[in-house]
């Protein structure tokens, strides 16, 4: 692909919108030993998150590119281009009116209050890299659920969070894993205790305002014996998908995953929009009897975007049980691939796994891929995969037309009504900002 | 409807050189008119040279052979962009419409019930006709929803349909007959100026082909005009036209009064081409 390289050219033709970065804290450029003690000097890391970051870094530079599943589109990445930590600037530095009027539009159309598109364009205080988390973190903490930010995580709850970090997600897993292991900051951590049901589903907002900055995320779930908790993402935060959609140049590479003991359950709800190249693969590891993991994902790829995602479910004891729905809508000459982990071993009885996804194709130029592996050993085990695509024919839309909505509005419904029965399941408010946010996308892409 | 600065300035032009003899057509300001229309497909002529005039409050019918063109004079009245208009003109209340697109037309008050309808997966026919119904507000006015679905469900009722089909996907697994009762449905609801029925009585049972009839027949009045394009007398028993017409090979062969369609039927289109020394232009 010719454009790759403007992935990482730090001098986006004009009209882009970037402030000038004036963050308080920046690792500068480029990844080295320097860097990483760096962050952690920082981030005031105890010792051990130290040296777990150096081990990261070590293995990340030994690791090659994972090529064979991974896509041609990380051959443009220069990490030696890259800033791998910016932490929050203190004072404001620019201008509402220095704001770009389609931007401004954006925030009106997402009905975003006044005093948060401020902090959202950056007006007020920035918070690059850093999660924010919404008030359900409060009442959920009335049930001894901790939901913090990672950081946050391995300071106030060492005992917890030492005991499963780098244990759910290995440094080794992929070169990426490495990678975040050496320079992760933000994401979150959240710890369900035994039979605890978080009812509604936690989520955190994030923002990434400055150029050439990878989002090195690191979230990691606990749910305790028979406890349930829903984890969202993208679906209902603007401040992300608004930021995605400015930097079409943002890389958005993040390791997420979830353990679930014994009749405990890990669900992720994730949406991706926007964001050049997205690659993520929310994963579950069923590690109690009965566990259960479920993973729904939605994923746009407009014009010049790669929406690479998908799930893992690692099943690790009898009668576990996972679920995956993915839908991708690819649009213009987006593309959309789904890549499916599932992993049963030999020993193991009566797990089940059930895996959809669905691809939709916006225009001819469009493009899906699906790579679904499932690895399923032993007996009594069952495993149902089904895949389909599809693509809005022109004569539905000239029918949705001949009814009198535009061609973007004809688009838009149709992709709603793609992934409408996946968003039915989502609660309420979250399925009228996710058709918004598609309205938005489509209305861009048409005409 | 606002119409864009370049349109508007067409449509005067074409208006004021209608106003001189021989050029264009004569205003017809409450009609659909087609006037001299010749449009290809794929290298191929299928409508050669046809004119018709339907005022509102009339109901005419076309009757003619297979793949003698009556879909695509229906589909290029609507605006599909597969066809190309080599020569002639479509206008509606003086509006010429070739100029807009089909969402534009439509929202003019241009109803085209397909002969075959398409999908339209996963969006329910309530979220469909909302969405149909709010595009036709002004700017700004928000659909009422208690009165949308008293609505729905008052045409529902007249067309025999179970409520439960507002939450059914567009088309999707309907039946041939569910099919075209969903159309007159859509009819029903967005009350237009003009609708081009295709076919709406093929496939359907007898049962059904009377209350889709009663339907349409309860949308008659002085506002609307209908064009029904049909292969069979039937249906013209239960909505009686004002005129048929006759179309054989991409044009109007013969047009006449409601009894043309049962001399039609006695003596087929033979007679009907033969007899029909010119193309017959009615009105
Ligand atoms: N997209 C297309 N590409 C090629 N040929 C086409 C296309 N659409 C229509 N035609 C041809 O144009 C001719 C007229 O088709 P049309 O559907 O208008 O006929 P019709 O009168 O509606 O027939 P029927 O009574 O069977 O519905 C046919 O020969 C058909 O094959
Ligand atoms: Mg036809």
């Amino acid at each position: 692909m010719k454009t790759n390289t403007k992935a990482v050219d730090i001098n986006r033709g004009i009209g882009d919108f970037a402030y000038p970065e004036r963050h308080v804290r920046d690792a500068g450029i480029g990844l080295s030993e320097k860097t990483v003690h760096y962050i952690s000097d920082v981030k005031e890391d105890p010792d051990w998150v130290r040296e777990f970051r150096l081990r990261g870094l070590k293995t990340f530079l030994e690791k090659p590119l994972p090529t064979h599943w991974a896509s041609k589109d990380l051959e443009a990445i220069d990490f030696d281009k890259i800033r791998y930590y910016l932490a929050p600037g203190t004072a404001p530095s620019r201008s509402w009116d220095e704001v770009p009027e389609d931007i401004k539009r954006t925030f009106e159309r997402l009905g975003i209050p006044e005093q948060e598109r401020k902090f959202l364009a950056g007006v007020e205080a920035q918070f690059d890299s850093e999660a924010v988390y919404s008030n359900i973190k409060k009442a959920v903490g009335e049930q001894g659920v901790i939901f913090v930010g990672s950081t946050e995580g391995l300071k106030n709850h060492p005992e917890i969070f030492r005991k499963w970090f780098g244990k759910v997600i290995p440094i080794g897993d992929n070169k990426f894993s490495a990678l975040n292991s050496a320079v992760f900051s933000g994401g979150s951590f959240i710890y369900v205790p035994p039979g605890v049901k978080v009812k509604h589903p936690l989520q955190a907002y994030f923002r990434i305002n400055a150029e050439n900055f990878g989002q090195f995320e690191r979230t990691l779930i606990i749910a305790d014996e028979g406890s349930e908790v829903t984890y969202m993402e993208g679906c209902t935060a603007p401040k992300f998908i608004t930021v995605q959609n400015w930097s079409s140049n943002v890389f958005n590479l993040v390791t997420k995953r979830g353990l679930a003991h014994e009749d405990a359950e890990v669900k992720w709800i994730d949406c991706n929009i926007g964001s050049r190249l997205t690659m993520k693969y929310p994963g579950v590891i069923m590690k109690g009897r009965k566990a259960r993991g479920e993973v729904f994902s939605i994923a746009l790829a407009n014009d010049g975007q790669h929406q690479d995602t998908g799930a893992k479910m690692i099943h690790a004891a009898d009668e576990t049980t996972s679920n995956i729905i993915s839908k991708s809508i690819s649009i213009g000459k987006g593309r959309a691939t789904y890549r499916g982990l599932v992993h049963v071993p030999k020993h193991l009885k009566h797990c089940k796994n059930n895996t959809e996804c669905d691809a939709l194709l916006i225009n001819s130029t469009s493009r899906t891929d699906t790579y679904p592996a499932i690895t399923v050993r032993g007996t009594g085990n069952a495993v149902q995969h089904e895949a389909s695509v599809s693509q809005v024919s022109s004569e539905q839309i000239f029918y949705m037309q001949q009814r009198g909505l535009t061609e973007a509005q004809a688009m838009s419904l149709s992709v709603n009504g793609f992934v409408n029965d996946l968003v039915r399941q989502f609660p309420m408010e979250y399925s009228v900002e996710l058709k918004r946010l598609i309205e938005l996308e489509m209305e861009g892409s048409v005409g | 409807m606002p119409l864009r600065a370049g349109r508007r300035k067409k449509a005067e032009a074409a208006l004021a050189s209608a106003a001189k003899p021989g050029i264009f057509w004569v205003p017809e300001m409450n009609a659909l008119v087609v006037k001299d229309l010749h449009v290809t497909i794929a290298g191929q002529e299928i409508v050669r040279g046809l004119s018709l005039v339907v005022p509102r409050g009339e109901v005419h019918a076309i009757m003619g052979p297979n793949g003698s063109g009556k879909s695509t004079l229906a589909k290029v009245m609507a605006g599909h962009p597969d066809y190309e208009i080599t020569a002639g003109k479509i206008a509606m209340d003086d509006q010429d419409l070739l100029e807009l697109e089909p969402d534009e037309r439509a929202r003019l008050g241009l109803f085209l019930a397909f002969q075959y309808p398409s999908e339209v997966p996963g969006v329910t026919i309530a979220n469909f006709l909302r969405a149909a119904v709010q595009a036709r507000l002004p700017d700004g006015e928000e659909l009422e929803a208690t009165d949308f679905y008293a609505r729905l469900y008052e045409k529902m009722e007249l067309l025999g349909m179970d409520r439960s089909f507002t939450s059914r996907a567009v088309n999707e697994g309907f039946s041939g007959g569910e099919k075209k009762r969903t159309e007159i449905l859509q009819l029903a609801m967005l009350e237009p100026k003009y609708a081009v029925l295709d076919e709406t009585d093929s496939g359907l049972d007898i049962d059904a082909l009377k209350t889709v009839a009663h339907g349409v027949n309860s949308l008659r009045g002085p506002d609307i005009g209908i064009l029904l394009i049909t292969h069979y007398q039937r249906i013209l028993n239960y909505i009686v036209p004002d005129h048929v017409h006759v179309m054989v090979q991409g044009r109007i062969v013969r047009s006449g009064g409601k009894e043309l369609a049962l001399e039609l039927e006695e003596r087929g289109y033979d007679w009907a081409r033969d007899g029909a020394a010119e193309p017959a232009f009615t009105r």
